[in-house]
């Protein structure tokens, strides 16, 4: 058997993993393990200019493909930039593993140069972490720490090796395990049956159901088989922003986005609905609003795989464990095998009161001023790129208009950061999809607040040549603080406005890349068309748009489901 | 209501602080935390008691169980059970109040463990609630120090939180 140092032990699980890129950053902690890496050329190394951008790599890729992303950040300050990005991957329930440097095992507690309690500081934003206390061991390590980060209700895995664990003179045998047991750890992915079949009798004795879905159809891999499910059953579907593509956007049974700032069809349905079939989602309070006044009518039937989301927020009448994909396979079987069927005249009658809320509110912006709309130009982007392009957003109001107009006809084209709302994962986003799907079009839609979070990445985006359109919604202020500050603070636009924006046009091609500047709406189409013709190149759009729209429907504070403004006078 | 909580833990290192992480990070409120070693040196028992509604609680088990490094939980309260916590309390204690002192511990069968001229260390196990009883009975008065363990718990009848 081969003799590897720790070092190169890491390096080869990696590669016996399956792993083709880490995106990281170098420093004293990590130098055996960099010198390792030089060495070798099958995993191939991403080098970022801020550790945050690594994280936000490695939990793109995991997003566009379900499987975990790896990021490698030295100790002490290179660790503590990777927090953002791991806590973002934590709200999310992304697989990642991130692994960090750490100074030598005899000076950890010394404060040592470097020295950083990682393991300490990203606890509870972990799904799990590890510290190296043999190199022996690290094989065994990561395979764990993959597989814990990508079972179950899948999260973020810290492996924090000290820098005397890599020293290359030491050597030791190489074994990857071909498969790793953890006796405290078995994720339920199979779900109860008599739960299953109390849940299916629910559904076909609805009159107004509506199937709620999140994140968890689309890292379960389960929108195949909710398509089925809800196709032959003719229900009514939204999604969470965690859920959106998990459902096609342009199906008649699509109902659009829930929540704060979900569709009106959605938000009535969901309050009038006499069964929620919740798939994956977590009852959120973006998705909820006042708990106490949830859909007062509905019985809730639960699927999840974590079962500390049941009944956490809101109580599920049926709460099923399990996976989404083989619990809703279980339902379109007793679905396939049934002789019942669902009420066709109640759901006919259910439909007919959809339809004329979405004939009512649906989608639906005003096109008043001279201004361009930020909503205009997701809808452009929505035209040109066939609604086939992995979308990366930003956060703030052009995430919103990027989940609302925006039409995913596809699970996994949908990356945002949902939970956590990190400014600044959108571009480090967009490179670590276009680096894993070179002939894919990838869109990052982001702010002119948010871009300048991760900017120093165009650097990192000319030297592995990631050519992403950078859709820059350029409103000159921080569009949903300054929405929140006209509804709440009668305009006094504390700190959200940007006096000193650079041209960005220029900025990007200095760093050799090509800009657009479009402030008309006439010129929107042809340039972006040209924008997504530049196969070759990065593209930054910067498209000026009406510094005073907001973003709706939005949800009054402390209401039920229904209660919305639908524009800026307007309320339900 | 009170819950009496017992987690079978991976005896590894920074077990203990996700546990303990955990409460503070979800604002869940622990009364009393023991941890110990089991037979099997590759495991320790926690024991919690804390305070919440039904629905806290539910959320303090499935959270725990969700920690990769907790193989087992159980809510001792949810079934039958003994509940034991040590008590060691020292008293000024000085002519008549001796008596009082070694009176009331025989009482509660505490015992004395340690004595000087002006002092009476006495011992004491058993319910959280006994001990409590037992402070009251002799007044805080005269009680210079107080330690105790915090609860252990165990379930009866053949019930067993093992592997």
């Amino acid at each position: 058997m081969e003799l590897l140092s720790g070092a190169e032990m890491v390096v080869r699980a990696l590669r016996d993993q399956g792993v083709k890129y880490i995106y990281g950053y170098p420093g004293g902690a990590l130098l055996h393990l960099y010198d390792a890496i030089f060495q070798q050329d099958e995993v191939e190394h991403i080098l970022v200019r801020h550790e945050q951008a690594a994280t936000h790599m490695a939990d793109a890729y995991a997003r566009a493909t379900g499987k975990a992303g790896v990021a490698l950040v030295t100790s002490g300050p290179g660790a503590t930039n990777a927090v953002t990005g791991i806590a973002t991957a934590y709200m999310d329930s992304i697989p990642m593993v991130v692994i960090t440097g750490q100074v030598m095992s005899h000076l950890i507690g010394e404060d040592a140069f470097q020295e950083t309690d990682m393991i300490g500081i990203s606890r509870p934003i972990v799904k799990h972490s590890f510290s190296i206390q043999r190199p022996e061991e690290i094989p065994e390590v990561i395979r764990k720490a993959f597989h814990i980060a990508e079972s179950g209700r899948p999260g973020p895995v810290v492996v924090d090796i000290p820098k005397d664990m890599t020293t290359p003179t030491d050597r030791f045998q190489y074994e990857f395990p071909a498969d790793v047991k953890l006796r405290s750890y078995n994720p339920v992915t199979k779900g109860h049956s008599g739960q299953i079949k109390k849940a299916f009798d629910m559904l076909m004795s609805a009159k107004r159901p509506v199937i709620y879905t999140g994140g968890g159809v689309i890292m379960g891999d389960a929108s195949a088989e909710l398509i089925e499910l809800a196709q032959a059953l003719n229900f009514p579907v939204t999604n969470t922003l965690m859920g959106l593509g998990g459902y096609p956007g342009t199906d008649r049974q699509f109902i659009g986005m829930l929540g704060m700032h979900g569709s009106y069809e959605a938000n009535m349905a969901m309050h009038h609905s006499d069964l929620i079939l919740a798939v994956g989602a977590r009852f959120d309070d973006r998705v909820t609003n006042a708990t106490e006044k949830f859909c007062p009518t509905a019985k809730i039937i639960h699927i999840d795989v974590d079962p500390a989301s049941i009944s956490k927020t809101i109580r599920a009448d049926v709460p099923i464990v399990g996976a989404a994909k083989l619990v809703l396979e279980d339902m379109i079987q007793l679905l396939k095998g049934t002789k019942k069927s669902v009420d066709q005249a109640a759901l006919a009658s259910w439909w007919k009161q959809i339809d004329e809320w979405r004939e009512r509110h649906g989608g639906r912006f005003l096109t008043d001023s001279e201004l361009m709309k930020p909503q205009q130009v997701i809808e452009m982007l929505s035209k040109v790129t066939n609604g086939d392009a992995y979308v990366c957003s930003d956060v703030g109001q052009h995430q919103m208009f990027a989940a609302q107009y925006y039409k995913f006809n596809k699970p996994n084209r949908w990356i945002n950061s949902g939970g956590l709302g990190t400014m600044g994962f959108g571009l480090p986003a967009a490179m670590g999809v276009k680096l894993n799907f070179p002939d894919a079009d990838v869109a990052c839609v982001t702010g002119e607040g948010s871009i300048q979070m991760n900017i120093q990445e165009l650097s990192t985006c000319k030297q592995y040549d990631m050519p992403v359109k950078i859709i820059c919604l350029n409103n000159q202020s921080l569009g949903m603080v300054r929405q929140w500050q006209d509804m709440n603070y009668e305009s006094r636009h504390s700190q959200s406005y940007m006096k000193s924006l650079p041209d960005f046009v220029k900025l990007v091609e200095s760093y050799g890349h090509v800009g657009i500047k479009v402030d008309k709406y006439s010129d929107l189409e042809a340039a972006m068309i040209e924008a997504f013709s530049l196969k070759d190149r990065l593209v930054f759009m910067d498209i000026a748009v009406d510094p005073h729209e907001h973003v709706y429907p939005m949800q009054v504070p402390r209401g039920t489901m229904r209660d919305m403004w639908l524009s800026k006078t307007e309320r339900t | 209501m009170r819950h009496i909580i017992s987690v079978l833990l991976e005896n590894e290192p920074g077990a203990l602080s996700r546990v303990v992480g955990l409460f503070s990070q979800r604002n869940f409120n622990i009364e009393t935390l023991t941890v110990a070693p089991t037979d099997d040196d590759t495991l320790s028992r926690l024991t919690v008691t804390t305070v919440g509604d039904d629905r806290v609680v539910e959320q303090i088990t499935k959270q725990l169980n969700k920690l990769i490094d907790v193989v087992k939980v159980v809510d001792l309260t949810e079934g039958e059970h003994i509940e034991r916590e040590l008590m060691m309390i020292k008293f000024k204690a000085s002519g008549a109040y001796r008596a009082e002192v070694k009176r009331t511990a025989d009482i509660f069968r505490g015992q004395i463990i340690d004595i000087t001229p002006n002092t009476y260390t006495v011992q004491l196990v058993g319910s959280s609630a006994k001990l409590d009883a037992f402070i009251d009975a002799l007044g805080t008065t005269n009680v210079i120090e107080v330690v105790r363990s915090g609860v252990s718990g165990i379930a009866r009848g053949e019930k067993v939180l093992s592997l």
